[in-house]
């Protein structure tokens, strides 16, 4: 009785009340369709017949394709690549303006990360354009280098575009890492001698080790998840030499209607960031200073 | 000795050089597309394609902004993206203020595991609940309609970790000065602890609003007429309908109409913002 009389208290009840709304949405639009995916991964459906049972064999015919490899190869070297330069060039940007009153350049960095993406693609496509645009040109290259319309250069090129857009974003939380560095060491530091490039590397860099830590894990998260950017610029292509996991199951589902092998590839994708993510919060408690 | 001292000074001030000097050039590097998509839309078709490329306008051209919006029905695209962006953030701030304020301020049973549920929708990307999303919109029949556009994307576990570490910092003694006031729980919630958290409030809002600004693939995947398009949807079409020359003036000059709500939106909530990204990463 006692028990009963403390569940239902007045407590429980205004609580119940503030979280509903949060949970009601919570559990129909993020819950029930990650169990559904999961369900769709096992089933052969082209919204036309109705969905038949089969089983793994989305999965296996996966890991028997040559393309499901191709895909997997170019997420990776997508995520990859852009997170190692997503991190230097903000670390080193970061150093330069720490404990700098330089709110221009803040902003300056940062324009392109709230920046939608349509713009950015509009803009990076007449920048790469081979004839007419002015990237060649400033390259004095002439018309040889094909960017979006070369398999060996369409993957860089919209690696440099994710980088551009990137940095500001990384630099921000190192700058957070930086000044959580107390000012004691900077005087020791300067008692020492120690400053510029040999500061940096003996000093900065392994006082900075959890917050480079969690940007990498971060930018190579948010980079598996990369739609619009391909979508926009590249199509996947040329030659599928582009074609990244998300646009690949875009693809799938809205233009082949192979939904259960759409849903074994997002399954897949999810098992992956998922992983990422639980190394992330099984390391969070070294660098978490209040919590 | 004096001399060394100022070899000493020349050579700080040579850093300093130096680093003022990579800044800029990062800076102007990160500028340099934004200008670039200004100046070209102020041009006329022929000397956008003169070769070498021309920086300046000339004739100054301002008709690219006329035109555009006969091509295509920019002022609807913008309205939508409005509607649903403003929406999306109320709804969001109000849902997820509601529920980080019973995480941090009402003890009942069950309240830690709860929110780490919460907390651990946060792991799910987006993109992988598109497929299954995109049917239960069906089955609502949601397509091509605003709830579509607004009301899957008013939950997250981001909003609620961010107001409930925002209500925790508040003095423990608010409720009971609220409850000798004759104040209920959802009264204290609107009249005392709300008006507490504007900073919070307007951090997740820039934050929401700038996301919504920009999302470009739920709104592509769950509308199919040109009434119900957003901006970004809407410009992605176009730049895709262009077969034999594509009419760069227009497109960059839809693209700078596109980006001035969301640089306005930046540049007055700056400080919000940043802090949001630095909570953002004490999260994940």
């Amino acid at each position: 009785m006692y028990k009963f009389k403390n569940i239902f208290s007045s407590n429980y009840w205004w609580a119940f009340l503030f979280i509903l709304p949060a949970f009601l949405g919570t559990f129909i639009f993020i819950i029930v369709p990650i169990f559904i995916s999961f369900a769709l991964g096992f089933t052969e459906w082209n919204l036309i017949s109705p969905a038949e049972f089969i089983g793994i064999r989305n999965y296996s015919e996966l890991f028997r394709s040559k393309i499901f490899y191709e895909v997997l190869f170019n997420t990776f070297y997508y995520a990859f690549a852009t997170a190692l330069f997503s991190i230097i060039i903000p670390l080193v940007l970061a150093y330069a303006l720490d404990r700098k009153g330089t709110g221009f350049y803040k902003s300056a960095y940062f324009l392109p990360y709230v920046t939608p993406m349509i713009v950015i693609a509009i803009v990076w496509t007449w920048i790469f354009d081979p004839n007419y645009g002015i990237l060649n040109w400033l390259l004095g290259v002439g018309d040889s280098i094909k960017w979006l319309y070369d398999e060996r250069f369409a993957m860089p090129a919209l690696i440099i575009v994710s980088v551009w857009k990137n940095i500001g974003y990384n630099m921000i939380i190192f700058l957070a890492g930086l000044q959580a560095i107390p000012d004691s060491v900077n005087e020791a530091c300067k008692l020492d001698g120690a400053a510029g490039i040999k500061k940096f590397f003996l000093i900065t860099l392994p006082l900075l080790t959890p917050t480079l830590f969690f940007v990498s894990i971060m930018t190579v998260i948010s980079s598996f998840q990369v739609f619009d950017l391909v979508y926009l610029m590249t199509e996947g292509g040329p030659e599928n030499s582009t074609m990244i996991m998300v646009y690949w199951l875009f693809k799938q589902a809205f233009e082949y209607f192979n939904i259960g092998k759409a849903s074994a590839i997002a399954y897949i994708l999810f098992i992956i960031i998922l992983v990422l993510t639980l190394i992330q919060w099984k390391t969070r408690k070294k660098w978490v200073l209040n919590e | 000795m004096e001399n060394k001292e100022k070899m000493g000074i020349k050579r700080v001030n040579q850093a300093k050089f130096f680093v003022y000097f990579l800044l800029t050039a990062g800076a102007l590097s990160m500028l340099a597309p934004f200008a670039w998509m200004f100046i070209t839309s102020l041009m006329q078709q022929k000397q956008i394609f003169s070769y070498p490329p021309e920086v300046i306008p000339d004739p100054l051209y301002i008709k690219n902004y006329v035109e555009v919006t006969k091509s295509i029905p920019v002022a609807v695209y913008f309205f939508n993206s409005a509607v649903v962006a403003v929406l999306t953030t109320a709804g969001q701030l109000f849902i997820a203020s509601m529920a980080g304020y019973a995480f941090a301020r009402i003890s009942f049973k069950h309240r830690e595991p709860l929110f780490l549920l919460f907390l651990a929708t946060t792991m799910i990307p987006p993109q992988v609940n598109i497929v299954p999303l995109f049917f239960i919109m069906r089955e609502l029949n949601w397509i091509d309609t605003y709830q579509a556009l607004i009301i899957p994307g008013l939950f997250g576990g981001f909003g609620i970790f961010l107001m409930r570490q925002w209500f925790k910092t508040l003095p423990a003694g608010l409720e009971e000065a609220a409850k000798i006031d004759g104040c209920n729980p959802l009264q204290t919630y609107f009249k005392i602890a709300l008006p507490l958290a504007l900073p919070a409030l307007a951090t997740l809002g820039i934050f929401t609003f700038i996301l919504t600004w920009n999302s470009f693939m739920w709104p592509l995947i769950v509308t199919n007429s040109d009434s119900m398009r957003t901006l970004p949807v809407g410009l992605a079409v176009f730049k895709g309908s262009f077969r034999e020359t594509t009419e760069w003036g227009q497109l960059m000059a839809c693209a700078v109409i596109s980006v001035i709500p969301v640089i306005g939106v930046f540049l007055l909530g700056q400080k919000y913002f940043i802090k949001g990204i630095m909570l953002g990463g004490m999260k994940e």
